[in-house]
């Protein structure tokens, strides 16, 4: 071979490579077929971020079965578990590589943007014309973020409320009354967390009142503070800031003065694990309580009213198909069988359903043996009613790394919150519109 | 001669030409396989994992590439265009030249300094080698999550501090600490890796020229600015590309610490890529920002490669 021929070769599959890549890359390197039934049983693949061996054990169960009444269709289920921190992340990743799962679980936070690019197949009628699914069984309220001109995008298979979870031999030990004698009364607020939480600080040495996976980073998480303000961070539709709104200047106030000057909360750069038994209390969600054991006494007690009254939270996740996987009927149809009332029950033991039928404290009950009837009453059962979700829009990666670098300043003693909130509004303004 | 008898003894040396050309033997030939089998490797390895990302990179910075809509549009120089007025880019940049600045001159200047230490006969320096030279056989981010502990508001430091009578600040939580933390972090992880370098250049300046200028009268630190200097300068050189490239690199020490923060601090420029990329899902932008980095590393390699003539022994 001479030279020159040589040199055209290389430089011929150089160019071949790259194109290869390119087009790989971009996920043009097929089309997405699947759109009837398959000549063979195909694989499926499906993206979590748990790691819990029993969760996982479960879901390939219900897989199993599925493949067993569907030889024709499905060969094998594998459930990939990604870690939490970087999940979203990953997917992406995938998707942008041209290797995007069958399904997945997505963050509620990012559900806007996952429903509206097209990222997700529409699984509407394949819920809907499957006769046992039980459709209408489906709370409106639990869809909603997960829809699109009345098309579902995605089921939302975890409603987990946020709760007070409290450390009683701390607070005893504090001389603070119990937290269920208050809710009893009614004088259960974030006040009187708050001052309950300093004192149990000051006797215990440890913190007080942590809400769980802030950490000064996820400012998401305070939902569950400022929803009890009526306070949000920006309009329903998404366009407009309401940071510097009243409702939001008095709660944001409220946190800042509970951790500079009430030492209720722990400041920056502290860690403190309640399960642990590093604080009196923690607000996260319901699924924790797995995290509990018996090496202190502890209780589960709804959120806090605050001054905008008694407002429940919850924290949502979403299984999706994938638009461009390669077989979304066939992905569509295994979901429909992963989340039908009878599986959805099963579910239920680690993840409350969207579904009425099972929305109570007997059927939660078998599945949650440390939790009481009357706790899985008023923390899930009634937790879930009217709740709000965390904060969700369609630009939300970008305002998410906005709004915390801005709320960064807030974070010292001397911070003005009100010019504080005022300059993220201002930061994150085009973000909305745009 | 006439044309025609031109071109007929051109065509019949060409004849000529080809028919004398030597025929490889088949030990040559078998010489040339072994020869590019045995560089194969690294040329295949180079064009997949060097050459090929770096034309694909470029081609998607020509894009507006949407991940999640799976969208590929060509979008000419507008993710260039976008560059020059993004204030983020512009914040990102500085914190780069911060982070670059404090880390080549504490890095360099600690890892001379060391390795003269380290360089004298004494009993120990062996000891004192490993030592500082450990961490940098330590995984990265196990290293970074350590001192992210110990940089904690109630983390080793503050309490080392508080022993003595000293309320340190919240290390993480500051606009100049949180850099200043991240630096040394980074300084302590490589230091060793400069230092033995040093350390190999040292041992191979002549001790008879050092004798000599010391007969001739010269000090102790005369000695060492004009002769131990130019004579390991060229390593120096070595040291600067190695540090300034590695500093426009850093990217685990960023994620774990500090997240870019608090505001924007510490978001130097690979970590304000990655938040293009993989938060933002926009990987046309990113490529772009991709292509900027690979020119600030070329342009300041080339700088330094060029300039070296005017300080580095053996180069004049």
């Amino acid at each position: 071979m001479s030279p020159l021929n040589t040199r055209r070769r290389l430089s011929l599959t150089a160019g071949a490579g790259i194109a290869a890549v390119a087009l790989a890359l971009t996920g043009c390197s097929g089309s997405p077929a699947g759109t009837e039934t398959p000549d063979e049983p195909v694989e499926l693949r499906m993206t979590v971020w748990t790691a819990d061996e029993t969760q996982l054990a479960m879901f390939q169960e219900i897989a199993d079965a599925y493949v067993a009444e569907n030889p024709e269709l499905v060969s094998k289920v594998t459930f990939e578990p990604i870690p939490f921190e970087d999940y979203t992340t990953t997917l992406t990743t995938q998707l942008a590589g041209g290797n995007a799962p069958d399904l997945g679980w997505i963050l509620e936070s990012y559900a806007p943007e996952f429903v509206s690019s097209g990222a997700l197949a529409d699984i509407t009628d394949t819920l809907k014309d499957d006769e046992d699914y039980d459709y209408d069984d489906l709370l409106d309220s639990s869809l909603a973020l997960w829809q699109k001109d009345d098309r579902l995008f995605a089921y939302p298979f975890s409603n987990s409320p946020f709760a007070m979870f409290v450390n009683t031999d701390q607070l005893e030990a504090a001389g603070q009354p119990n937290p269920a004698d208050l809710v009893a009364s009614g004088d259960w607020t974030f006040d009187a967390a708050r001052d309950m939480s300093a004192a149990a600080a000051e006797t215990s040495g440890t913190a007080g009142l942590v809400v769980r996976d802030f950490d000064y980073q996820a400012w998401e998480v305070l939902a569950s503070v400022w929803a009890a303000w009526g306070a949000a961070p920006w309009s329903e539709d998404g366009t407009t800031c309401t940071l510097t709104d009243p409702e939001m200047v008095d709660a944001m106030t409220w946190y800042h003065d509970a951790v500079f000057v009430d030492g209720a909360i722990p400041g920056p750069g502290v860690t403190a694990d309640f399960f642990a038994g590093d604080a009196a209390m923690t607000i996260t969600q319901i699924s924790r309580a797995s995290a509990l054991d018996d090496s202190f006494a502890w209780d589960i007690v709804p959120l806090p009213d605050g001054p905008g009254g008694h407002q429940n939270v919850i924290g949502q996740a979403g299984i999706g198909v994938f638009a461009n996987a390669e077989h979304p009927t066939v992905a569509a149809d295994f979901l429909a069988y992963f989340t039908d009332p009878a599986n959805a029950e099963k579910l239920a033991t680690y993840f409350p359903p969207p579904r009425e039928s099972l929305l109570n404290a007997e059927t939660l009950g078998a599945a949650n043996p440390k939790l009481s009837e009357e706790q899985l009453q008023a923390v899930v059962v009634d937790g879930i009613q009217d709740a709000v979700t965390k904060p969700t829009h369609v630009n939300f990666a970008k305002l998410q790394d906005a709004v915390r670098s801005q709320l960064d300043a807030m974070w010292t003693a001397d911070a003005d919150v009100e010019q504080v909130l005022s300059g993220t509004c201002e930061a994150i303004t085009p973000l909305l519109e745009g | 001669m006439t044309s025609s008898a031109v071109l007929a003894t051109v065509e019949a040396a060409e004849r000529k030409g080809r028919t004398r050309r030597p025929r490889r033997s088949a030990v040559a030939r078998r010489d040339a396989i072994v020869g590019y089998t045995m560089v194969a490797p690294v040329v295949l390895g180079s064009v997949a994992f060097v050459i090929v990302p770096l034309v694909a990179v470029l081609w998607f910075s020509l894009h507006d590439w949407n991940v999640l809509a799976n969208t590929f549009v060509f979008s000419g120089a507008d993710n260039y265009e976008r560059m020059l007025s993004d204030p983020g880019l512009r914040d990102s940049l500085l914190a780069s030249l911060w982070f670059s600045i404090g880390l080549v001159v504490l890095n360099v200047t600690l890892a001379l300094f060391l390795a003269v230490l380290l360089n004298q006969k004494l009993p120990g320096t062996t000891t004192f080698r490993t030592f500082f030279f450990s961490p940098v056989v330590v995984s990265l981010v196990a290293w970074t999550i350590v001192w992210s502990f110990l940089l904690q508001a109630d983390g080793g430091i503050n309490g080392f501090l508080s022993l003595i009578g000293i309320q340190g600040p919240n290390w993480l939580r500051g606009d100049f600490t949180a850099m200043v933390s991240v630096i040394i972090v980074q300084v302590f992880k490589n230091v060793g890796l400069n230092m033995i370098l040093f350390l190999a250049a040292l041992q191979g300046v002549p001790e008879e020229i050092g004798e000599a200028a010391r007969i001739d009268g010269a000090g102790a630190w005369r000695r060492f600015r004009s002769i131990t200097l130019p004579m390991i300068s060229p390593t120096i050189l070595l040291v600067m590309i190695l540090t300034i490239v590695g500093s426009l690199e850093v990217f685990a020490q960023i994620a774990v610490l500090t997240g870019g923060g608090p505001g924007n601090s510490t978001t130097v420029l690979v970590y304000y890529l990655y938040q293009q990329a993989f938060r933002f899902n926009d990987f046309g932008y990113a490529s772009a920002i991709a292509v900027l980095m690979f020119l600030i590393v070329l342009a300041l390699t080339l700088v330094q490669w060029q300039t070296r003539k005017r300080w580095v022994f053996h180069e004049n």
